[in-house]
């Protein structure tokens, strides 16, 4: 079960010692309840079925991740007859499996772009973990929010930005989402609330907590309607970033709308998490701050997103954040430059067995939720989906020189805007009075 | 105070400048009529910040010690119980978290007022400042305008050693996408803070902690809540012929007093007060050096790429043929502000120091040595 070469580590005291060599990174994981399930500083119930699962969890030698227990319980619970009861409908299946084969083959097209040269500089593939960008984001209304990093092309699809938007901004042309002047790693969509795309990392999730504090400033100080949500994801090398503690405590002590994935695909560029991180495992930061700490199989997006649905609905319910570390992995190195040649081959291909698709596609066809000739024809779709895309950022002009000196500004002649709305400073009277000079 | 005095007069109702014996004998005449109003600098922003927090609820103020200690320099008193602790609130000691947080509030539609005990402190969230607040507008082509202020006191103060005297006027002033404010009185402060909270884009607002107490008299227009001073114009303090000295914040302060100094004998000096260091307003400082042919700029700041270096850059490009000497530099000493009170001066811009700039520049000095 244990995969990899990369090294073994000594389990802190807490956990049961009983299984010091192997891995905590397996694909079976238990949660001690204190973490989550039993989470006794919260009143409120986190999960229907803990009662049942804890006195299990507590002592067993297994671990199993909370999602898969969570489905089962659901099977037992509603199954009344021999028909097993599903995850899922036929319509979200094939929404789900779309939207990761979208994110599949548009970043299979990157690569192909990157080495034909039509895209340059810094490009970060998430080819292998489709199923956390899926399983969270389609849970999302359209003003709910995410906050990505530099591996965000997948996100903002997922968000609903176009492909055609995304690939004309890699291409550099001013049809893309940013006029292409983001990039890469700057993928910002007002329209739907995809608040970018940041090169640093942690630093999006100040900006995260920062959108979800406006969710609870428009309830509770403006008085309007308001329960959006904010997803801020990012990776196990940010965990160990200031930032990210920062806002753990910010976000509990204000209980904000807000739900931190942590998208631990085991590496960043080289360094391995193990050896980087003196406690690898991230979910416990989060009770360590007062706020429920979830570790879920992330190559399962089923999992994912029964966790996602307990977690944002927490967070809409204005109960607080939560901390979701997915277990994932990247298929493909750091980026395209990034000549991935420290992680074991074995490691990988471990990975490719666990394939998020693969596994979806089993899922459906096995519960003959979708034949195999629907699931192909939808791959066929988002084929020519991408295709169009690569010829619109292709056929599409670069930007004119004049927009070198655009938008750096929203007020560019600097004399502010008046209580009218209009600039200042072509208000002719404004110069009267004190401001003369 | 006299020259400011004299100046608010003369804006008032004429649109000439006077000359300082004319103004003396306004000033006289009209003793007896409506007296000015004095406001202290932190009354300013004080009240600054309420009529924009009462005018649009959408503003809220975030940092240390802003809400229960009434502002650790009294800025933001009263603001929490009026506004009660959603809109005035405390933080942990987490700048590079609560500036983010002001980032991406500002990103979905709010205006906060960001305050930094002092800027000191803005470097452990700098990257939030420039990464996520400038660039923000310009990565997403229009999309994400952040109309944050951070706000809190800059440069030198007395005796707090040198991790807590750094000036940043030209560090955040060389950076697209930021605007840059540096007030020096209760006028400039109020108008300046009201138009920064204002405007769409995120503003450094540094004040200066030694002239919060300062007081200043403001005409009823600047107590008006409506009251907006441009950003990227400066004011040209007094009015001189024979050079240009160009300042902002405190150092406005002690280039008045060289002035008055300096026209005993017989050098009249233009005082300019920059106001906003981004944008610079180029063209009063050059307009300013055609007339009178040279040039002395005054910062807190460090010498090497500061804003003086950036205006006198300016002026070489600009009006080159119009300078009758070489641009003088005076800026804070080139080492870590020390803390001994005798060295503090030292490493500080003094107004003899002024003095005998100008006197250079006016060749009425014969030592050319460039000290600080």
């Amino acid at each position: 079960m244990a995969c990899s070469a990369a090294g073994k580590i000594i389990h802190p005291p807490s956990i049961n010692s009983a299984r010091s060599a192997q891995k905590p990174h397996s694909s079976h994981k238990i949660i001690s309840p204190s973490a989550f399930l039993g989470f006794t500083s919260q009143p409120d119930k986190l999960f229907p079925v803990s009662r049942t699962i804890s006195s299990t969890g507590r002592r067993s030698a297994t671990v199993m991740a909370v999602s898969s227990d969570v489905v089962k319980e659901k099977k037992l619970k509603n199954a009344p007859s021999s028909a097993p009861n599903l995850l899922i409908t036929k319509e979200e299946g094939l929404e789900l499996y779309e939207d990761m084969i979208l994110g599949r083959a548009f970043e299979d097209m990157c690569a192909q772009m990157y080495y034909r040269g039509k895209m340059f500089g810094f490009v970060h593939l998430y080819n292998g973990q489709e199923a956390v960008s899926t399983g969270f984001i389609k849970l999302l209304k359209k003003e709910d929010c995410v906050v990505s990093t530099y591996r965000d092309h997948v996100h903002a699809l997922s968000k609903g930005v176009s492909a055609r938007a995304v690939m004309s901004e890699l291409f550099g042309k001013t049809t893309g989402c940013c006029r292409g002047q983001g990039g890469s790693m700057h993928m910002f969509s007002k329209e739907h609330n995809m608040l970018g795309g940041f090169a640093f990392i942690g630093e999006g999730i100040p900006v995260a907590t920062g959108a979800a504090f406006t969710s609870k400033y428009k309830r509770e100080v403006l008085k309007e309607d308001c329960d959006e949500v904010t997803l801020a994801f990012f990776g196990d090398g940010t965990c160990n970033n200031g930032q990210f503690f920062e806002c753990l405590n910010m976000a509990t002590l204000w209980k904000l709308p807000i739900v931190f994935v942590v998208e631990n695909n085991l590496w960043a560029i080289g360094m391995s998490h193990l050896r980087s991180t003196s406690d690898p495992q991230i979910w416990k930061k989060g009770p360590a701050f007062g706020m429920p700490g979830v570790h879920v199989d992330g190559m399962d997006v089923l999992k994912v997103r029964e966790v996602a649905k307990e977690a944002i609905g927490r967070a809409r319910r204005g109960e607080g954040p939560t901390l979701v570390e997915c277990e994932t992995y990247r298929f493909r190195g750091h980026s395209l430059a990034d000549p991935d040649e420290l992680r074991d081959p074995a490691e990988k291909a471990h990975y490719a067995t666990r394939d998020p698709i693969t596994a979806l596609k089993k899922y459906m066809t096995e519960n003959n939720l979708a034949s195999e000739s629907e699931l192909k024809g939808i791959e066929k779709k988002i084929d020519e989906v991408v295709e169009d895309a690569v010829e619109f950022g292709d056929k599409s002009p670069v930007p004119a020189r004049s927009q070198l000196l655009e938008n750096v500004f929203a007020d560019p002649r600097g004399f502010g805007i008046g209580p009218d709305g209009k600039y200042r400073c072509e208000d002719p009277k404004f110069t009267e009075g004190t401001a003369q000079v | 105070m006299l020259g400011i005095l004299r100046q608010r007069v003369a804006c008032k109702g004429n649109p000439a400048p006077l000359s300082l014996e004319q103004g003396i004998r306004v000033i006289a005449s009209k003793a007896f009529s409506s007296s000015a109003k004095e406001m202290t600098v932190r009354e300013a922003l004080n009240s600054a910040l309420d009529e924009e927090m009462s005018a649009d609820p959408k503003v809220f103020i975030m940092g240390e010690e802003v809400g229960e200690y009434q502002g650790a320099y009294k800025i933001s008193k009263g603001l929490l119980d009026k506004y009660g602790p959603e809109r005035v609130i405390d933080t942990p000691i987490t700048e590079a978290g609560f500036a983010g947080i002001g980032v991406g509030a500002a990103y979905y539609g709010l205006r906060p007022v960001i305050e930094f005990m002092t800027f000191n402190f803005s470097m452990q969230a700098i990257d939030h400042i420039i990464n996520s607040a400038a660039k923000s507008n310009y990565m997403s082509a229009g999309q994400m305008s952040v109309p944050i202020v951070f706000r809190g006191p800059n440069g030198a103060a007395a005796g707090v050693g040198a991790q807590h005297s750094q000036c940043y006027a030209a560090w955040y002033g060389s950076c697209p996408g930021l605007k840059v404010l540096a007030p020096y009185s209760a006028e400039d402060a109020r108008g300046l803070l009201k138009a920064a909270i204002r405007d769409p884009d995120p503003v450094v607002f540094l004040e200066n902690e030694l002239l919060y107490g300062s007081s200043f008299p403001v005409s009823a227009e600047v107590l008006d809540s409506s009251f907006c001073l441009p950003i990227g114009k400066a004011k040209i303090e007094r009015e001189g012929k024979d050079v240009t000295i160009t300042c902002f914040s405190r150092m406005v302060d002690y280039s008045l007093q060289a002035a008055e100094i300096l026209a005993k004998e017989g050098i009249k000096a233009e005082v300019i007060n920059l106001r906003s260091i981004r944008p610079l307003d180029r063209s009063t400082i050059n307009a300013s050096v055609r007339k009178t042919n040279r040039l002395v700029t005054v910062e807190e700041g460090y010498p090497q790429h500061g804003v003086g270096a950036e205006i006198c850059a300016s002026v070489l490009e600009d009006s080159f043929e119009y300078l009758d000497a070489p641009v003088e530099r005076i800026c804070g000493a080139d080492v870590p502000m020390p803390y001994a009170a005798n060295l503090e001066r030292m490493a500080v811009p003094q107004v003899d120091d002024i003095v005998r700039a100008v006197k250079r520049a006016c060749y009425r000095s014969s030592s050319l040595a460039a000290t600080a």
